[in-house]
Parts: structure tokens; C-alpha cells; sequence
């Protein structure tokens, strides 16, 4: 998004502190900011993800208590990284945002477990399905698939049928 | 030998040490194919770690695969004892990316369908978690009043678990005739039968005893637990997402949000009993609010029109065929749409990358963000609290491994 139609979007915007008061704070660690029907996204510098994440956790102004959601994508083939998106919420303020860090393949992202316990969980899942690597997770394994599984099911290159083996047997031929 | 036969004769010098027990994958107290380990020092738990997965399909995965609405009957087998939240939550994430608002009547029969969606939910909660605990009564009189909810359910969409109801921009069908008074009916005795509950459960000796200050979590504890729905609302953090941010016609519906003071498994038990209460309520007044009208919006590109018109039609033919075999375009972007269904937050993030399939979908599915609870509340707590302990979060498997 253009940075004047996020100025114009930032007047109609219900919570303005959102964007100003994290652009003000973080405005080196930011890369970009959008706002698609009302939801506000701000992509972070990697390495300041978990700063950040403290910072608008106690920050008064923000209070985002609450990590609704942390999800790993795939971004290829569009483009050549992985995405980690974490959905947060303030239960004091009700307000909502979205932050998004950008890695690629073998770079790791910083571990949210000790600004929300929640993200224990969610980050395991991220890396059984994506496989990014946290770093400073204290347990990082496997959560869905079995410990000795081969690959990564929700990335692009994996297979819909998954591959063939003794217990699929219609699954696709490996490399 | 002798060392061993001098332990046994010999209180003073008891020694013990950790063990390690596996409950699951298959025990009929874990509400599903969850294998848990605990670690244990005599009867007592020091870490309990839940192992999950058995149940997982794919089912973001498959959603990538697929038209934007072909996914709707997929979302029935997350939570399967509550299917229209999990409709709601996922037509309504695609309903916000394509920027669709939906017609009255429609909201407020969504409304009706997820708070009856809610007491059979809740219903089987507090009907298995008796059954867990020795209270088998309670599932009985629990499945007579699920039985009767499913019955109008039938009504409805013909399914009695996997129903498939909501569609992108509204709903498969209107009300049938003869639901409204039938659910009148159903909301009038029901209250009643609550308080049938409640004379068997909550001044139950044995159930005070199994449940009070069993599972206790802190608000603190549990907001950074990510708890939600009423494993949050028992440690008394006040959040309804229902109330918080109003979706459908929440906004013009009067309801309280039960909330607990300890944070033990009772009061997770009367969140959900008030719980059905509430949604009871819920029920009768979105039904004299409703108005008539259609329940699908006009947008010929999205939503497909009358079965009729279909038949005797071409242009109506044309856009049925088109979104059958092509589906529609939905711009690029991503929305994150969330509402409170029975077992807590159910938020659905999806992606667009600008095709008729969904770039990633990811579902937020509180049963299994829940379970991250069931270590904190069961440690120093004996084994058979742990049983308590899974029932007050009341987990559906479905979910929990996707």
C-alpha cells in the first residue's frame, strides 16, 4: 500500500495509536505497514520481533496480554521467504493487531515463549508445519506429525497425497 | 532382595521415585485420541505433558487445495459437536475478505443456530465430564435435551452432526416451517432442565468435592496461557468476544457473561452451566427480533442463486455453473475473523493471494490452544484430578489436531 493512502486510511482508522504510536517507537525495526479491511499489519525487523512483542505487551498504551494467534507461512513461490504472523489482542484496550517477521530458509526467528506462554504450542506447530526454527524455545519439537517424520507438510513443495511409503502407498514419488 | 524387604517392613525409610504413566492415546477420559504423560511421584503429578496429533488431517492443507467454498463442509469435522461456530467462523473470515455483508434474517438465524450450537456443546461437556467423574445420570439427562436441539438441527439442514448449514453470503436454507415454534418450545422447558442439572451436580457432595479447588489457574496465568470461552471466563477475566466485539447482532441482544472467582473446575462447570442459560435467552429474543426477508445476499458472483431460478433461468444457470466449477476470485489480502464458540476464541487467518483458492488458511482453534492449561492446573494435583481437569476444558480432538 502507498504510504498516502495508509495517511488516508489512518483517519478513518478507530485505533490511530496503533500505527503512530508503534511507527514512533519501532521506526527503524519496521519495513512496512498495511491496513486491509481495518486490520493493521506491521512487518518487523527479525532479530526485534521479541522486543517489540515485550514492548507492546506492557506498554500501557497497548497492553496486548493476549497472543490470539501465531501462524507460519510459506510465502513461496510469490517469494523467497517464510512469514511467522502473530495475531495479538489486548484484552484491557480490545484493540487488535498483526505483526509479521520475514525469514529465509535457515534463518531463525527469535522465540516469543517468554512474553506469552502461549506461543509455546504455536510455535511447535509453526515449525512441525512450516519449519521455521525459533531460537530460545525451550522444548522445539514436533506437535501433529510423528517425532521421526521427513519434511515440513504445509510447505509448498510438499505434496498434497504426501509421499509414498509403506503405509501410503499412493502417495507422490520421492526425489 | 533384602535391601527391598527391608523398605517394605520399614515406614520410615519409604523411598519412592518418578514415574512415568501414559494415559491414552485410547482412555475413555481424554474425550479423544489424546495421549497424555505424566510424570508422577506417588499419586502426585509433576508434569503432565499432553502428546497430540493422533486425529491430524490436514485440514489447512486441504483448504489450500480448495475453492473458497468448498472448505465449509470440512470445518463440520473440526469441532464436531458444535459444526455451525465452526461454519460461522470460516464464512465469516471469507465473508470479511471479500467484503460481503450479509442480510438481517441471516444474521440473526446464525445467531440462533451457534447458541443452540453452544447448549449441545455445553451439554456434552457437563454430560461427559459426569460421566468421568461417576455422575452417569447426568449424561443421560444431558443427551435427552442434545437429542432435541439435533432434532431441530435435522430440521434445518437435514444432518444431525456434520451440517454444513452456513455458505459464504448467508445460509443453504431458511427456516423450515414449524422450526420457530419448535424451538420456542424447546427454549421454554429448557431452563427448566438446567435446574434438573443443577440439583444432581451442583450441590453434589462428591462433585464439590472432585471439583472445588481442583484445576485452580490464575487470570494472570491463564490470559498467558491463552485460554479462552469459559476456561478463561472460571478465573474470572470477564471476555466474550460476543460482547467485546459484537459480531452478527450480539450488540442488540441482552445476555450476561458468566464469570468464576476461584479458576477451579467448578467454576469452570457453572460458567458453562450459566452459559446455557444465557444462550437460552439469547435464543428467544433474537426469535421475536427476527425479521423476514431473504437470507442469501444478491451477489451473483458469490453466493449462488435460488435453487429455482437455477432451473428456469439462464443467467441464474450461467453464475450457479461458474461458481460450482470456477469458484470466485477474492482479492489480495488477509483477515483474521474470530468468534466465541463454545470452547473459547475460533479465529480463522486467511491469506489471499488473488485466485479462487485460498493461499494459507489457519484455523485458531481453542481446544487446542486450551490443553497448554492442563499442565499448570494438574501439577501437585493428584491422578484422578487430572480426569477433572481434561473434562473442565473439555477438548474436542477434532479440533485440537486438525
Amino acid at each position: 500500500m502507498e504510504a498516502n493512502e495508509i495517511e488516508k486510511e489512518n483517519v478513518l482508522l478507530e485505533h490511530p495509536v496503533l500505527v503512530q504510536k508503534v511507527k514512533s517507537r519501532f521506526g527503524k525495526s519496521i519495513i512496512e505497514t498495511a491496513i486491509f479491511r481495518g486490520e493493521i499489519t506491521h512487518v518487523i525487523e527479525t532479530k526485534d520481533i521479541a522486543d517489540v512483542c515485550n514492548f507492546l505487551k506492557y506498554d500501557l498504551d497497548f497492553q496486548f496480554n493476549f497472543l490470539s494467534d501465531l501462524i507460519g507461512v510459506d510465502c513461496r513461490p510469490l517469494n523467497s521467504y517464510f512469514e511467522v504472523v502473530y495475531q495479538l489482542y489486548s484484552i484491557p484496550h480490545k484493540y487488535r493487531i498483526r505483526l509479521k517477521v520475514r525469514v529465509k530458509e535457515g534463518e531463525n526467528v527469535p522465540s516469543v515463549t517468554s512474553v506469552w506462554r502461549t506461543a509455546n504450542f504455536a510455535e511447535r506447530e509453526a515449525f512441525d508445519m512450516v519449519g521455521v526454527v525459533f531460537e530460545g524455545h525451550p522444548d522445539l519439537k514436533r506437535i501433529y506429525m510423528p517425532p521421526d517424520w521427513e519434511g515440513h507438510p504445509l510447505r509448498r513443495d510438499y505434496p498434497l497425497v504426501g509421499y509414498k511409503d509403506q503405509y501410503n502407498p499412493f502417495g507422490v514419488e520421492k526425489k | 532382595m533384602a535391601e527391598t524387604l527391608d523398605i517394605r517392613t520399614d515406614n520410615t525409610e519409604l523411598t519412592t521415585r518418578e514415574i512415568t504413566l501414559n494415559m491414552g492415546p485410547q482412555h475413555p477420559s481424554t474425550h479423544g485420541v489424546m495421549h497424555l504423560i505424566l510424570h508422577l511421584q506417588g499419586e502426585k503429578i509433576m508434569k503432565a505433558e499432553p502428546d497430540i496429533g493422533y486425529l491430524h488431517r490436514g485440514m489447512e492443507k486441504i483448504a489450500e487445495n480448495l475453492l473458497y467454498g468448498q472448505f465449509v463442509p470440512y470445518t463440520d469435522r473440526l469441532d464436531y459437536l458444535s459444526s455451525m461456530t465452526n461454519n460461522l467462523g470460516y464464512v465469516m473470515a471469507v465473508e470479511k475478505l471479500v467484503g460481503l455483508e450479509i442480510t438481517e434474517r441471516a444474521k440473526y438465524i446464525r445467531v440462533i443456530v451457534s447458541e443452540l450450537s453452544r447448549i449441545s456443546s455445553h451439554l456434552l461437556a457437563v454430560g461427559a465430564w459426569g460421566l468421568d467423574l461417576g455422575a452417569i445420570t447426568m449424561v443421560i439427562y444431558a443427551f435427552r435435551e442434545r437429542e432435541m436441539v439435533l432434532d431441530l438441527f435435522e430440521m434445518l439442514c437435514g444432518a444431525r452432526l456434520t451440517y454444513n448449514y452456513m455458505k459464504i453470503g448467508g445460509l443453504r436454507g431458511d427456516l423450515p416451517p414449524g422450526f420457530k415454534e419448535k424451538c420456542a418450545e424447546f427454549i421454554k422447558i429448557f431452563p427448566k432442565r438446567v435446574d434438573e442439572y443443577e440439583t444432581l451436580l451442583t450441590g453434589n457432595r462428591i462433585w464439590l468435592q472432585r471439583n472445588k479447588g481442583v484445576g485452580v489457574i490464575s487470570a494472570k496465568d491463564a490470559i498467558d496461557l491463552g485460554l479462552t470461552g469459559p476456561s478463561l471466563r472460571g478465573s474470572g477475566v470477564k471476555w466474550d468476544i460476543r460482547k467485546d466485539e459484537p459480531y452478527l447482532v450480539y450488540d442488540r441482544l441482552d445476555f450476561d457473561v458468566p464469570v468464576g472467582t476461584n479458576g477451579d473446575c467448578f467454576d469452570r462447570y457453572m460458567c458453562r452451566v450459566t452459559e446455557m442459560r444465557q444462550a437460552a435467552s439469547i435464543i428467544s429474543q433474537a426469535l421475536q427480533q427476527i425479521p423476514d426477508g431473504p437470507v442469501n445476499v444478491e451477489a451473483p458472483d458469490i453466493v449462488s442463486p435460488p435453487r429455482q431460478d437455477v432451473y428456469n433461468n439462464m443467467e441464474a444457470l450461467i453464475h450457479h455453473f461458474k461458481i460450482v466449477s470456477h469458484g470466485f476470485k477474492a482479492p489480495v489480502g488477509e483477515v483474521y475473523a474470530s468468534i466465541e464458540a463454545p470452547k473459547g476464541e475460533l479465529g480463522y487467518y486467511i491469506r489471499s493471494d488473488g485466485t479462487e483458492k485460498p493461499f494459507r488458511v489457519k484455523i485458531r482453534a481453542p481446544s487446542f490452544v486450551n490443553l497448554q492449561g492442563i499442565d499448570p492446573m494438574s501439577r501437585g494435583a493428584y491422578f484422578a484430578d487430572v480426569v477433572s481437569v481434561i473434562s473442565s476444558l473439555d477438548p474436542v480432538f477434532g479440533e485440537v489436531d486438525k
